[in-house]
């Protein structure tokens, strides 16, 4: 029997020396196979290509896309739900390959689903809920009812007695999300990842949410992998953007250069559609680009975005692939315009 | 309510010269209460409201406020266990809640009156080609043979910005913003005068959002048309209203212009509300409103809103009725004089 905190400190010699980042993922691939008919092959479903970024400890990141273009896919394989196809994963210095570094990496971090009610088993209570990882990790029976008592005055959710014994649907939307934020952190993670946590839940209870993650995240000093299409909420909460397009990140910077100088012209669409309230809109048309985002089954060659650019250049954008430029320091885009 | 120049130029179908000033849209202090088997849900409480023709009313509040309930209520798509539904709704001056239920789906709705659904993309039949669909209302209304009501089901295609051919496509050949599109080209294909639009593109992407957006407006623009949209998007609606009616646990708090509301707006919920909008450009810290809505088995007495109201005082323990502050109502006691 291990206690939550010797379960978190053990782990191999990357404690030893400190290092820089949590997480580094290079040049990651999650293809995922169309049917085979016999020898006949239909081809790949490219949902991730080729992503590469780092991680500090204690950061967090934002990326944003929009359905379909490979988030989700992005956090699964990160999670090890999704089988990466190719690239490479280094996690507190150990580099995840085998099945058996999954469920060590499994206890290393948090998942908060999207739709807290679908995340939630209908048939056990708060309390259970919350011990259930506890039990499959071994902590000691007399630590867990502390634990759980712990993360859900974390979490807000006063008093905790009122909540123990209670199924998730009576609890409201934002407690339902409250309860998932405190399951995932019961075992203390270093990183947590959470796929579009609040775009189930009412306007006025997002910001909530956010922050309440946010002092999270800053008192224990976790990473965060923040996924949403939902540009307008990233300002509050994060420090890095990755802005996905097609399978690929395509920029990738902080969160004030995403705002005030968005390099990529697809970022700067994506800025340009997102409406703040102002009486004045019924009067204006936006603008936007034509077009879809393209299959991943069969991307468009060179820059995935050069169909529907403005600012397409003819004989470069529509043959080659842009690699990752660095026009200003920390400011990565893969954009031939920033050659 | 205000009246502007749009109001005078949309025709309306009564020879009555007057009409032009008169709504498009009157509600009249509708109740509509659902039984359960653990007591009166009461959805909507005594709303009143007049609607111009050719002005856009935007409904918004949070979840389980009564917003979606209150125009099904005015459309009279309703559930099987509505316990209690009064009121008088009058459409170009015809009170339509005198209707019975058959005459009511014969004159008015898809007619008069059309929706488009929340949650559009699970509302199209997936083994029905999209085109057969689209001309579904106008052969229920013997209103055009099969050709005719094709040849409506292009045009109506193109004004919304869908190719021709894909009428003869199945729902699950089109994108996401391809059979929204469809299902507004639904909505508008027996030329109502009023579209009940219920969170039209909260499953979409920005940019798609956006594009129907654009397109939406376009339609009123080169239609003349009337809309109610009901939504908890705050920055979308202000892309479509003219007019703002906000509820809160079964009633309206405030209904006023959209200047008004998205600039200043008067109720204390309305403030946090707009208050709790992130915001990408302005360099502002956003708000929110703590506790939850109260029960609308019980709802409070006084002001619903009192319990999380940061500008509560003594009066608030009696119900504020609606106050008119210049052409804009709202309900709390803070206006009683002004």
């Amino acid at each position: 029997m291990q206690s939550v905190k010797q379960l978190v400190e053990e782990q191999p010699q990357a404690a030893e020396k400190q290092e820089e980042y949590l997480l580094q993922v290079s040049n990651l691939r999650t293809w995922f196979e169309l049917k085979r008919f016999g020898l006949f092959h239909a081809g790949y479903v490219k949902a991730l290509d080729g992503v590469s970024f780092n991680l500090k400890y204690g950061d967090t990141i934002t990326v944003v896309g929009e359905s379909g273009s490979g988030k989700t896919t992005l956090l699964r394989t990160i999670l090890g739900l999704a089988q990466s196809t190719g690239g490479e994963m280094i996690f507190a210095g150990k580099k995840i390959d085998k099945r058996k570094d999954l469920s060590w990496l499994h206890r290393q971090v948090g998942f908060v689903q999207q739709d807290p009610y679908g995340a939630l088993p209908p048939f056990m209570t708060i309390r259970q809920i919350l011990r259930e990882p506890m039990i499959i990790n071994g902590v000691p029976k007399e630590e867990q009812e502390r634990r759980v008592r712990e993360v859900l005055e974390e979490v807000r959710l006063l008093p905790v007695d009122d909540f123990l014994n209670k199924y998730p649907h009576m609890l409201s939307g934002g407690q339902q999300q409250r309860v998932v934020i405190a399951r995932a952190i019961v075992l203390n993670p270093k990183l947590i990842v959470a796929d579009e946590p609040v775009s189930m839940l009412d306007a006025s209870m997002r910001v909530e949410i956010l922050e309440l993650m946010r002092k999270i995240q800053e008192d224990h000093g976790m990473s965060v992998i923040y996924i949403t299409h939902d540009l307008s909420s990233v300002r509050y909460f994060s420090e890095y953007v990755f802005i996905m397009y097609a399978a690929k990140l395509v920029e990738k910077t902080d969160v004030e250069s995403v705002v005030k100088n968005p390099l990529h012209p697809y970022t700067q669409v994506l800025l340009n559609a997102i409406p703040d309230p102002d009486p004045d809109n019924v009067h204006r048309f936006k603008e936007v680009p034509p077009g879809e985002p393209p299959s991943l089954i069969n991307p468009p060659t060179g820059c995935r975005f050069h169909p529907r650019c403005h600012r397409f250049i003819e004989g470069l954008c529509d043959v080659e692939e842009p690699p990752a430029f660095e026009p200003r320091p920390g400011h990565f885009v893969e954009c031939w315009l920033y050659k | 309510m205000t009246k502007d120049s749009t109001a005078n130029a949309t025709a309306t179908s009564t020879p009555d010269a007057v009409a032009a000033n008169r709504p498009l849209l009157k509600v009249e202090d509708l109740h509509l209460y659902f039984g359960t088997s653990f007591g009166q849900v009461r959805a909507v409480e005594g709303v009143s409201f007049e609607l111009a023709p050719g002005r856009s009313l935007a409904i918004i509040g949070e979840s389980g406020c009564g917003k979606t309930s209150l125009t099904r209520g005015i459309l009279r798509l309703l559930p099987q266990n509505v316990s209690k539904f009064t009121g008088r709704v009058y459409l170009n001056g015809l009170d339509v809640m005198q209707l019975s239920d058959e005459q009511f789906r014969k004159q008015i709705r898809w007619i008069n009156m059309s929706l488009v659904p929340q949650a559009a993309l699970n509302s199209l039949n997936p083994v029905v080609k999209v085109g057969q669909q689209v001309i579904e209302p106008l052969l229920i209304h013997d209103q055009a043979t099969k050709e005719e009501a094709m040849e409506r089901a292009k045009e109506v295609f193109r004004i919304v910005g869908i190719p021709e051919a894909f009428l003869d496509r199945y729902p699950f050949e089109l994108s996401g913003g391809m059979r929204q599109r469809a299902i507004i080209a639904m909505a508008l294909v027996a030329n109502p005068v009023l579209i009940v639009l219920d969170e039209p593109t909260s499953a979409l992407d920005v940019l798609t959002q956006a594009n129907i957006m654009n397109a939406l407006k376009k339609i009123k623009q080169d239609l003349q048309l009337t809309y109610i949209l009901i939504t908890h998007d705050i920055a979308i609606s202000s892309e479509l209203a003219d007019e703002v009616l906000c509820m809160y646990a079964g009633q309206v708090v405030e209904h006023s212009s959209a200047y008004r509301f998205y600039r200043e707006p008067l109720h204390p919920y309305a403030q946090k509300l707009m208050a709790s909008v992130p915001s990408l450009r302005e360099e502002k810290q956003p708000d929110f409103i703590t506790g939850q809505p109260p029960s609308l088995f019980n709802p409070p007495k006084g002001c619903r809103f009192a319990e999380r109201c940061h500008k509560r005082f003594e009066r608030c323990d009696e119900e504020p009725p609606l106050f008119a502050v210049g052409e804009d109502l709202v309900r709390c006691w803070l206006y009683e004089r002004s």
